[in-house]
């Protein structure tokens, strides 16, 4: 990072840090703690046993949600995306359903799921597929042919080229549908929670504001935006060098 | 029309005609006839769109003549890329997730030849190429004709008896096409390779070639043959030959009315 990319975080920083005071100053402590109140209570959360099982479920949970996202995303588009005509049919629905707020589907959701972690991790899914298999697909339908016709002069059995020429070339474009889908997985999850679950973070937060816990709700929530934020900006530093150098610089 | 002359073709192509299915249909080119002789370095020239690229296509087997036949060292070819066919696209073929190394080394490697002899075929090929100091960066790294220059690598390693390049050096500014030429000469002398070799500039298929095809405007037929008579033992430098003069003159005013259809003109 440059010096001048170092002064542009820390005045973004300090922006939120200023409206969070300002929004605290309008609505006062019924609805949200001020920021130096709530990084006391969450380093007093972080420092003690208490969140750390459900820290433990929501990352379960993310972890399974993601893994599912990711593997249904690349699996769906490398297939529509290799089937032209169901791929041209297909991507406006896919896209569509991207725009539906997914709050509409959850009582559906619940049904299907019940309450518990196979509904947390569906909620996930939902929103973590989608922008993977677009990403995917698109990257599918641009390949380039000659790397294909490349793969032909050698006499590449379809297994040889599907994994030395097509998931390679394709990698970029997954790692920019993952950093897309990873903040939306973790959004889910969170959601899910709220809805369908009794442990885990997001019930930590719903739990909080039904019981008036104000501080608890801040803090936690706190807690899940400077993970998302950090984990996006690692998957984002990656993206950048898959795309540029077309490589992992390790 | 271009023949073997002495001794049996290296490959042919005969009474190839080419069609794109669409509509109305493309007749991209033919009928055409072509017998490259063991060895020779051959080169194609023809106005933009005359259907060079698609020529390059059947005889290396990677799309089948709608009518006609394609062979290659006496054996039809059938839908499918024959051992002893290399191929250099026209378009950037180099894997961008690869270092130059492992670029070259790719086909190398699929083949399941050893490590040691791979290392060593590698080694000599980015030698060859100018590429030595280039083994490790990623073709991102490296300008247009550089990647053109590691995708010829790639195909040199694989030792094909018979090389198709299609404009390789299409992006390359006139003093680096002459000296990337005399490499080609180097390679094309030093592997006793059969060489096809399509263009769009006449003085490189006059100063490279034994032997050069001129083709019509689309649906491209071969309308003449130039044998240019060089020894086997030349470079760049026979561009201030009288005779190359004359061979470029002759190859221009075979391809100036083509190249006015192209355009959709008529010759004066
Ligand atoms: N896959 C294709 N489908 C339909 N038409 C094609 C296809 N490939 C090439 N053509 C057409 O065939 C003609 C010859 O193309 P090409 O062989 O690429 O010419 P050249 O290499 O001489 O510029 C052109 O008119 C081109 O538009
Ligand atoms: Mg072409």
């Amino acid at each position: 990072m440059t010096r001048l990319h170092r002064a542009d975080t820390l005045l973004v920083i300090l922006g939120v840090l200023l409206v969070w005071q300002g929004v605290f100053a309008y609505a006062g402590s019924t609805a949200i703690t001020a920021p130096l109140a709530t990084f006391a209570y969450a380093w007093g959360l972080l420092a003690g046993n208490f969140i750390w099982p459900h820290v433990g479920a929501t990352m379960l949970a993310f972890a399974m949600a993601l893994a599912i996202s990711a593997v249904l995303g690349v699996a769906l588009g490398v297939v529509l995306g290799l089937r032209r005509f169901a791929g041209d049919v297909a991507e406006p629905l896919i896209a569509a359903f991207y725009t539906i707020p997914k709050v509409t589907l959850y009582p559906v959701m619940l049904l299907i799921f019940g309450l518990g972690l196979s509904a947390k991790v569906a909620f996930g899914v939902i929103h973590g597929t989608v922008p993977v298999l677009l990403f995917t697909l698109t990257a599918v339908k641009t390949l380039p042919s000659v790397y294909l016709r490349t793969a032909r002069t050698m006499r590449m059995p379809p297994r040889d080229v599907a994994r030395h020429i097509v998931l390679p070339a394709l990698v970029p474009e997954i790692v920019s549908g993952l950093r897309v889908g990873f903040a939306l997985t973790l959004l889910g999850v969170i959601i899910g929670e709220m809805f369908a679950s009794q442990r885990g973070l997001g019930f930590l937060i719903i739990n909080g504001i039904n019981s008036n816990n104000v501080p608890m709700t801040t803090s936690v929530t706190l807690i899940v935006v400077v993970f998302a934020v950090a984990a996006n900006g690692a998957l984002l530093a990656l993206d950048r060098q898959l795309h540029h150098g077309g490589r992992l610089r390790t | 029309m271009p023949d073997a002359g002495q001794g049996a073709a290296h490959a042919t192509l005969s009474g190839v005609v080419r069609r794109y299915p669409g509509n109305p249909p493309v007749h991209a080119l033919g009928p055409l006839d072509l017998a490259l002789r063991r060895g020779e370095f051959f080169s194609v020239v023809g106005p933009s769109g005359c259907g060079k690229s698609t020529l390059l296509d059947v005889l290396a087997g990677l799309s089948a003549p709608t009518e006609g036949s394609a062979s290659f060292e006496g054996a039809p070819l059938r839908g499918q890329v024959p051992d002893g066919i290399g191929v250099v696209f026209q378009e950037d073929a180099s894997f961008p997730w690869l270092t130059v190394a492992d670029n070259v080394a790719f086909g190398l490697r699929r083949a399941g030849a050893d490590a040691a002899e791979i290392a060593r075929r590698v080694a000599y090929a980015l030698d060859f190429m100018g590429l030595k100091d280039f083994a490790h960066a990623y073709p991102a790294q490296l300008s247009g004709g550089m990647r053109q220059r590691v995708c010829i690598a790639r195909t040199l390693v694989l030792r094909p008896r018979l090389i198709l390049l299609d404009e390789p050096f299409g992006a390359l500014d006139q003093q680096t096409r002459l000296l990337m030429g005399d490499e080609l000469l180097r390679l094309w002398r030093e592997t006793d390779a059969t060489v096809l070799l399509i263009t769009h500039a006449l003085d490189e298929a006059a100063m490279l070639s034994d032997r050069v095809g001129v083709m019509s405007a689309r649906p491209g037929r071969f309308i003449d043959t130039v044998e240019t008579g060089w020894p086997r033992e030349r470079d760049s430098r026979i561009v201030s030959e009288a005779a190359f003069g004359a061979i470029t003159a002759r190859l221009w005013s075979c391809l100036r009315g083509e190249s006015l259809k192209a355009l959709g003109r008529e010759a004066p």
